[in-house]
C-alpha cells in the first residue's frame, strides 16, 4: 500500500526546506515557487521573478527561527534573499507537534477540554467552547444548554478576545520596536487573566468550558472585577492610539507592507483579521451566529487594504467592540443553573456526595468512565481572535472521540506569509510574521 | 441522489455529500461553481477500527475517509465532502488548483495517514520530521510512551539510593 504514496511521492523531493537555486533546473524552481504560493507552475511564471541567475550567488536562504526571538514560538521560515529583499519564503513547522489530535482519542469527553485547551494557549476558552459546543451538538443537547451558562460563555469568550488581542498589541509593539507597548500590553492582559484566575481557578488553560455548561458558577463580586476592567482600559487604549496609531514610524513601519488581496485570502482560507484587513466583512459572530451574539449589539471591523497597519487596526477596535459586547452582557447575564442537569453528563452536586452512595457512585462513574455520546459526525466553528477555529469529531458511540480534529485558524493563516512576504524587505518580514499573530502551539498541535 | 447527482445525507443538520472517488473532483468544482468559495478544512478520519458506521445507500465503507469542509460565504452556507478511500490504494487527487489553501492540509494528511494526493506540488511531511517512518493518526499506529526521568515512587527509584 505504501508503494503507491511512494510513487506518488516520487516526483517530490523528500525534504520540507527550500532549496537553493544552484540545485534546482527552471522547472523545478516554478513548481517549488508555485508550491509556496499556491499557484500553479504557469501563474508562477507570470510573476517575473524568477528570471534571477541560478548560478548568481548573490542569493542565500537563510534561516530564520525556530529560536528567533520575533517567529512568536517555534516558527521556522526559510528566506531566500537578495540583499535585503526577500525573494522566497516557505514557513516550514511542526517544532512543537505534539500529537495533541492522537492524545484526544484516548481522552473522554470531560477530559478532552483539558488537551484542546492547550492548542491555542492564548485563547483557550475558545477551544474549549468549540470542542463542548461539537460534543454537545453530537449528544443532541446543543438547545438545552441554560441560559446563564449560554452568557457566561459569552462573557468569557469575549473577555478572552480582548486579552488575546491585549497580547497582539504587546507583541506587535514589540517586533516593531515599540517596547513600551509591549509592557503595556501585558499589564493590561494580566488584568484579565487575574479575573479568569478567580472565575476557572487558572489564569490559562481553564479547562472551564465543558460539555453541557461551564464548570462552575461565577464567584462573588464578579460584576465589579469586571467593571474595573471595563472602567480601566479605554482610557489605557486612547493612550495607546496616540502612542502608536498616528504615530510617523509605527505607520511607515506597517502601511502598505504585508499586502494581500481579498482573492487571495478566499483562496488560502484565511480568516478573522486577516480576512477583513482586505474588506470581507466576515465574522461569525455575525453571519453564522452560534450562542447568543445575535442578541447583543456590535459592529465587525473591516479594513480596506489587507496590510499590516489594516491587521493591527481592526484587533485594536476588536478589543473596544468586545468592550461593548462585554457591558451588554453584565445588563443581560441571566440567574439560573450553570450547567445542563442531565443526569448522563452531569455529576451529582457535590452535596448529595456525602449523604447518598449512588451519587458518589454516579460521580466516580462520570469523572472516570466518562459518558457515551452517540455515533455521529460533526463539524462545528466558532470565531476565535485569530479566525474561524472549528472542530470535528467523529463518534463510534463510545466515551471517547473515535477521532477529533481541531480546524485551527492560524495554521491555515500562516499559508499567507509567503504571498506577504514575497519582495518584501527582511525588517518587514518581522512585522508581516507579528501581524499574523500566530499561535504555534495551534499550528503545530 | 441529489442536487449534485451523488448520495446526501443529514448529520446533525449539517449537509454532507457523499461523492465516491471518481466522483470527487466533480462534485467539487460543481460546488466551487456553485458558490463555496472557500475550503474551511480538510482532514481524514481512519476507521479501521469502526467499519460499521452508518452511511447514505449506495455508499461503501471504506478503511479511510476524507472529509472536505466548504464554506459559501455569500450563502453563508456550509457543506461537507465525505470521501471513501481504500486501504489497497490511498490516493485521491488534489484540490490545490480550486482551493490553493489546501496545499497544507492536504500534506497534513499525507503526513498523519499515508494517503497521497496525485498531481500536489510538494507532498512532504509538514509536521512530523522528514525522515518519520509511519502514520501517527492510523487506528494501527500505537501512541506510545517513553520512559520517565521522575517518579514520586521513590522506593522503586533508582536514584533512591
Amino acid at each position: 500500500m505504501n508503494d503507491i504514496v511512494a510513487t506518488i511521492r516520487a516526483g517530490n523531493d523528500p525534504a520540507q526546506g527550500l532549496r537553493p537555486r544552484s540545485e534546482l533546473n527552471a522547472r523545478e524552481l516554478l513548481r517549488e515557487v508555485g508550491a509556496v504560493l499556491r499557484m500553479s507552475e504557469a501563474e508562477a511564471a507570470k510573476l517575473g521573478d524568477i528570471p534571477v541567475d541560478p548560478a548568481d550567488d548573490q542569493t542565500m536562504i537563510i534561516n530564520m527561527g525556530p529560536q528567533h526571538p520575533s517567529t512568536h514560538g517555534v516558527l521556522r521560515l526559510m528566506l531566500e534573499l537578495q540583499g535585503e529583499t526577500v525573494l522566497r519564503c516557505k514557513p516550514i513547522i511542526g517544532y512543537l507537534h505534539t500529537g495533541m489530535e492522537k492524545t484526544g482519542e484516548s481522552l473522554t469527553y470531560l477530559q478532552g477540554g483539558t488537551n484542546v485547551t492547550r492548542m491555542d494557549y492564548l485563547s483557550p476558552l475558545n477551544n474549549e467552547l468549540v470542542f463542548s459546543m461539537a460534543t454537545e451538538k453530537l449528544l443532541g443537547i446543543e438547545d438545552d444548554i441554560p441560559e446563564r451558562a449560554v452568557w457566561m460563555r459569552m462573557l468569557l469568550s469575549e473577555l478572552n478576545r480582548m486579552s488575546s488581542h491585549l497580547l497582539f498589541l504587546a507583541t506587535n509593539g514589540m517586533d516593531i520596536g515599540a517596547v513600551s507597548m509591549m509592557i503595556y500590553g501585558w499589564r493590561e492582559r494580566e488584568e484579565v487573566l487575574r479575573f479568569f484566575q478567580k472565575v476557572t481557578g487558572l489564569r490559562m488553560n481553564h479547562n472551564f468550558i465543558r460539555p453541557g455548561g461551564v464548570a462552575a458558577d461565577l464567584p462573588p463580586g464578579w460584576r465589579d472585577d469586571v467593571l474595573q476592567i471595563l472602567d480601566m482600559l479605554p482610557d489605557r487604549l486612547e493612550e495607546y492610539d496616540t502612542l502608536m496609531t498616528g504615530q510617523p514610524i509605527w505607520r511607515d513601519r506597517l502601511q502598505g507592507v504585508g499586502v494581500i488581496t481579498p482573492e487571495e485570502a478566499l483562496a488560502l482560507g484565511a480568516t478573522g483579521p486577516i480576512l477583513r484587513s482586505t474588506g470581507v466583512a466576515w465574522d461569525l459572530r455575525r453571519d453564522q451566529p452560534y450562542l447568543r451574539y445575535p442578541e447583543v449589539d456590535f459592529d465587525v471591523i473591516v479594513g480596506s487594504y489587507g496590510d499590516c497597519f489594516d491587521r493591527y487596526a481592526i484587533r485594536f477596535h476588536e478589543i473596544r467592540e468586545s468592550m461593548k459586547i462585554v457591558r451588554q452582557i453584565l445588563d443581560r447575564m441571566p440567574g439560573g443553573d450553570y450547567r445542563i442537569q442531565h443526569k448522563k453528563i452531569t455529576p451529582p452536586p457535590r452535596a448529595r456526595i456525602d449523604e447518598s452512595m449512588e451519587a458518589l457512585i454516579h460521580h466516580f462513574k462520570i469523572f472516570t468512565e466518562g459518558f457515551k455520546v452517540p455515533e455521529g459526525e460533526v463539524y462545528v466553528a466558532i470565531e476565535s481572535p485569530r479566525g474561524e477555529i472549528g472542530c470535528y469529531i467523529a463518534s463510534d458511540g463510545s466515551a471517547t472521540p473515535y477521532r477529533m480534529h481541531v480546524r485551527a485558524p492560524t495554521f491555515v493563516n500562516i499559508q499567507c506569509l509567503p504571498h506577504m512576504m514575497r519582495g518584501g524587505l527582511v525588517a518587514d518580514a518581522v512585522a508581516v510574521i507579528s501581524s499574523v499573530d500566530p499561535v504555534l502551539g495551534e499550528v503545530d498541535r | 441522489m441529489t442536487q449534485y447527482g451523488v448520495p446526501e445525507s443529514d448529520s446533525r443538520g449539517q449537509r454532507v455529500l457523499h461523492p465516491a472517488r471518481e466522483q470527487y473532483l466533480p462534485t467539487v468544482r460543481a460546488l466551487l461553481a456553485d458558490g463555496f468559495e472557500v475550503c474551511a478544512d480538510l482532514t481524514a478520519v481512519d476507521y479501521l477500527t469502526f467499519p460499521q458506521r452508518s452511511l447514505p445507500a449506495g455508499v461503501v465503507g471504506e478503511r479511510f475517509e476524507v472529509v472536505v469542509n466548504l464554506l459559501s460565504i455569500e450563502r453563508r452556507e456550509r457543506i461537507r465532502v465525505r470521501v471513501q478511500v481504500p486501504a489497497a490504494d490511498p490516493t485521491l487527487p488534489t484540490l490545490f488548483d480550486m482551493y490553493p489553501g489546501t496545499e497544507a492540509m492536504e500534506r497534513e494528511v499525507f503526513d498523519m495517514f499515508g494517503i497521497g494526493f496525485t498531481d500536489h506540488p510538494d507532498l512532504t511531511r509538514i509536521l512530523m520530521p522528514e525522515d518519520w517512518d509511519g502514520y501517527p493518526l492510523r487506528k494501527d499506529y500505537d501512541q506510545g510512551s517513553i520512559p520517565v526521568q521522575f517518579s514520586t515512587d521513590f522506593a522503586q527509584s533508582d536514584r533512591s539510593g
